[in-house]
């Protein structure tokens, strides 16, 4: 596989308080994002996501590590020629408008003029900002920077976009939108790299997803094989239930049962058992009135991490 | 071409600011009402007109360059309008010659827009132009020019606040140094003279670009003093330029 990002061992101090006392925000952060993938960097707030693509981006220097954007290294001006950012919460100068912002952002390529405009057009488009492209930004919407923070990542047609909180400060009908401009960055063949510390929007994008606590990458993988590590558990509710069938569902669930207003609840460690506990209690004339499959979801493996975390 | 374009956002930045309109309209509203005070008097009109008409510019364009100075890169990190730049391919050291070269152009028309006030009332006051004006403009600029260095190497690392009292300390000891230094050799004692050596080497000594006294007074100017002085002021600059590339070429920004 074709490495696109290439982190090894980085670390990162700042010097903070009246002492400027030394404290690690990153520690040691190893990890490889391959072509064409979308990455989701995972953490709660303060964890140094923000910290991690500020490096990557030139805008902080490493303490100790290196990284490697497409091949080259991230200290080099030459490895930005193919790399889009997008800042958190992005602030841009607000006494120009939309459209001058990007043309300045095309010269910092140095694109013709006609690509650059042929450009502008696209992304404005693409990011539903036509009608403000001659706007000053100090009258732009939270959510209208933020998709001119997207076009302005785009204007050089980069192989990799590192996009820093890319939902915040949208509202669910621009998340939707953003999401779907993601997938279609990657359909493209484009190398996606984002952070974010909202779940739900990354359990549909991420090809895979990294997750860091405190400065410490703490696990990556794909979805999928994350999520599977734990067994899933299926949970019963039964009416009807007779003092007989109780004893044997105790034995399938090894744990008590518990009572509800409408019946039941068995909850059972795996599959196999589920459908023992099913067959046996259906012989035995009790009433199924639900079947839950309790999938183990991002968030809560994300939680199990964040709760499990060692200082 | 990257220099560039940050250079013209930087001037598209000051003019789209309305402050700088109200300093210039007060500016030239001054320098016209000396122009009416000096008209009342008799037999010196145009010694006024020149004389301060020169240095209401030279003072107003100082102004405007500390107060766009100081901020020039500390509020571009402070607001993280630095963030979408820096990110892309260009250098640092791009990044701040654009700012500078920027703030230059900006300074050039507002102070161009004066002296040419000055040069025209000038005129019309004695009938006559003098073109030792704009050599005396011309030269005040590069000090001015320095003086813009010094705010955006302070501006590189430090506070809006702290840079400007830097620089206006640096201004106020830069024009007296020529007498400073004058003071040292005739009362100072070994040590306080010690001082002000070393304060005289470091400082921009900026009393070498006014020669507006020369030009009013119709004295003749020497070629090879303002050459000097205009090697002296680039050789400056540079330096200044130099360092504060140093400077902003480490920095995170956070
Ligand atoms: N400029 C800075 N100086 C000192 N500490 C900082 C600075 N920037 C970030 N930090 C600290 O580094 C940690 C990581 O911050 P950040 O990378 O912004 O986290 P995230 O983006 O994951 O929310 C936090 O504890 C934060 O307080
Ligand atoms: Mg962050």
């Amino acid at each position: 596989m074709d490495p696109v990002i290439q982190i090894e061992g980085l670390c990162k101090d700042f010097r903070v308080g009246f002492w400027r006392r030394r404290t690690r925000v990153l520690h040691d952060l190893t990890l490889t994002v391959h072509r064409g993938e979308i990455f989701g960097y995972l953490g709660p707030n303060g964890a140094g996501k923000t910290t991690t693509l500020k490096l990557l981006t030139g805008l902080i220097l490493p303490t100790a590590g290196s990284a490697r954007l497409l091949g080259q290294d991230v200290r080099l001006v030459a490895a930005k020629q193919q790399i889009g950012f997008l800042p958190e919460t992005p602030y841009f100068y607000d006494y120009l408008t939309g459209r001058e912002f990007l043309d300045l952002c095309g010269r910092l390529f140095r694109l013709p003029t006609g690509v650059r405009r042929d450009r502008i057009a696209r992304l404005l488009h693409l990011t539903a900002l036509v009608e403000a492209a001659d706007r000053q930004l100090r009258k732009y919407s939270k959510g209208m920077l933020q998709r001119l923070g997207l076009a302005q990542a785009l204007i050089n047609d980069p192989s990799l976009v590192i996009l820093d909180e890319p939902m915040s400060g949208l509202d669910p009908l621009g998340r939707k939108a953003m999401r779907d401009i993601i997938l279609g960055l990657k359909a493209e063949g484009r190398t996606i790299f984002f952070s974010s510390h909202i779940l739900p929007d990354v359990e549909v994008l991420c090809d895979r997803v990294g997750i860091l606590v405190g400065g410490r990458l703490r696990g990556v993988g794909r979805l999928d094989e994350i999520l599977k590590t734990r067994t899933e558990s299926v949970e019963l509710i039964l009416d009807r239930v007779s003092s007989d069938l109780a004893i044997v569902l105790r034995d399938l669930a090894q744990a008590p049962l518990l009572s509800q207003p409408d019946g039941v609840l068995v909850r059972l460690p795996d599959q196999e058992r589920a459908d023992q506990a099913l067959r046996a209690a259906l012989e035995a004339g009790a009433r199924v009135v639900g079947v839950a499959p309790q999938r183990l979801t991002l968030e809560d493996h994300f939680l199990r991490e964040v709760q499990g975390k060692t200082p | 071409m990257k220099i560039q374009a940050i250079a013209l956002n930087t001037f598209r930045e000051a003019v789209r600011d309305r402050i700088l309109y109200s300093v210039l309209a007060f500016a030239l509203l001054l320098i016209a009402a000396s122009a009416i005070l000096a008209s009342l008097s008799i037999g010196q009109e145009g010694k006024i007109v020149k004389d301060l008409g020169l240095a209401s510019s030279s003072l107003f364009g100082t102004f405007i360059a500390i107060f766009l100075g100081i901020g020039l890169v500390s509020k571009e990190i402070e607001r993280r309008t630095i963030y979408a730049i820096i990110a892309k391919p260009i250098h640092r050291f791009q990044f701040l010659l654009g700012k500078y070269i920027g703030l230059v152009l900006t300074l050039l028309v507002t102070v161009g827009v004066m002296v040419l006030l000055v040069v025209g009332l000038a005129w019309a006051v004695d009938g006559h132009w003098t073109p030792g004006l704009l050599a005396a403009a011309g030269l005040d600029f590069l000090a001015l020019m320095i003086v813009t260095a010094v705010a955006i190497l302070f501006s590189t690392f430090s506070t809006p606040t702290l840079s400007a009292i830097f620089s206006l300390a640096v201004f106020v000891i830069g024009r007296l140094s020529g007498d400073l230094r004058w003071f040292a050799e005739q009362f100072a004692g070994a040590g306080l003279r010690r001082v002000i050596q070393v304060l005289y080497l470091i400082l921009p000594d900026l009393s070498r670009f006014q020669i507006g006294s020369q030009v009013v007074h119709g004295l003749p100017l020497a070629p090879a003093g303002i050459a000097w002085a205009a090697l002296y002021g680039a050789a400056y600059i540079l330096v200044l330029l130099l360092l504060a590339i140093g400077i902003f070429q480490r920095r995170d920004f956070k």
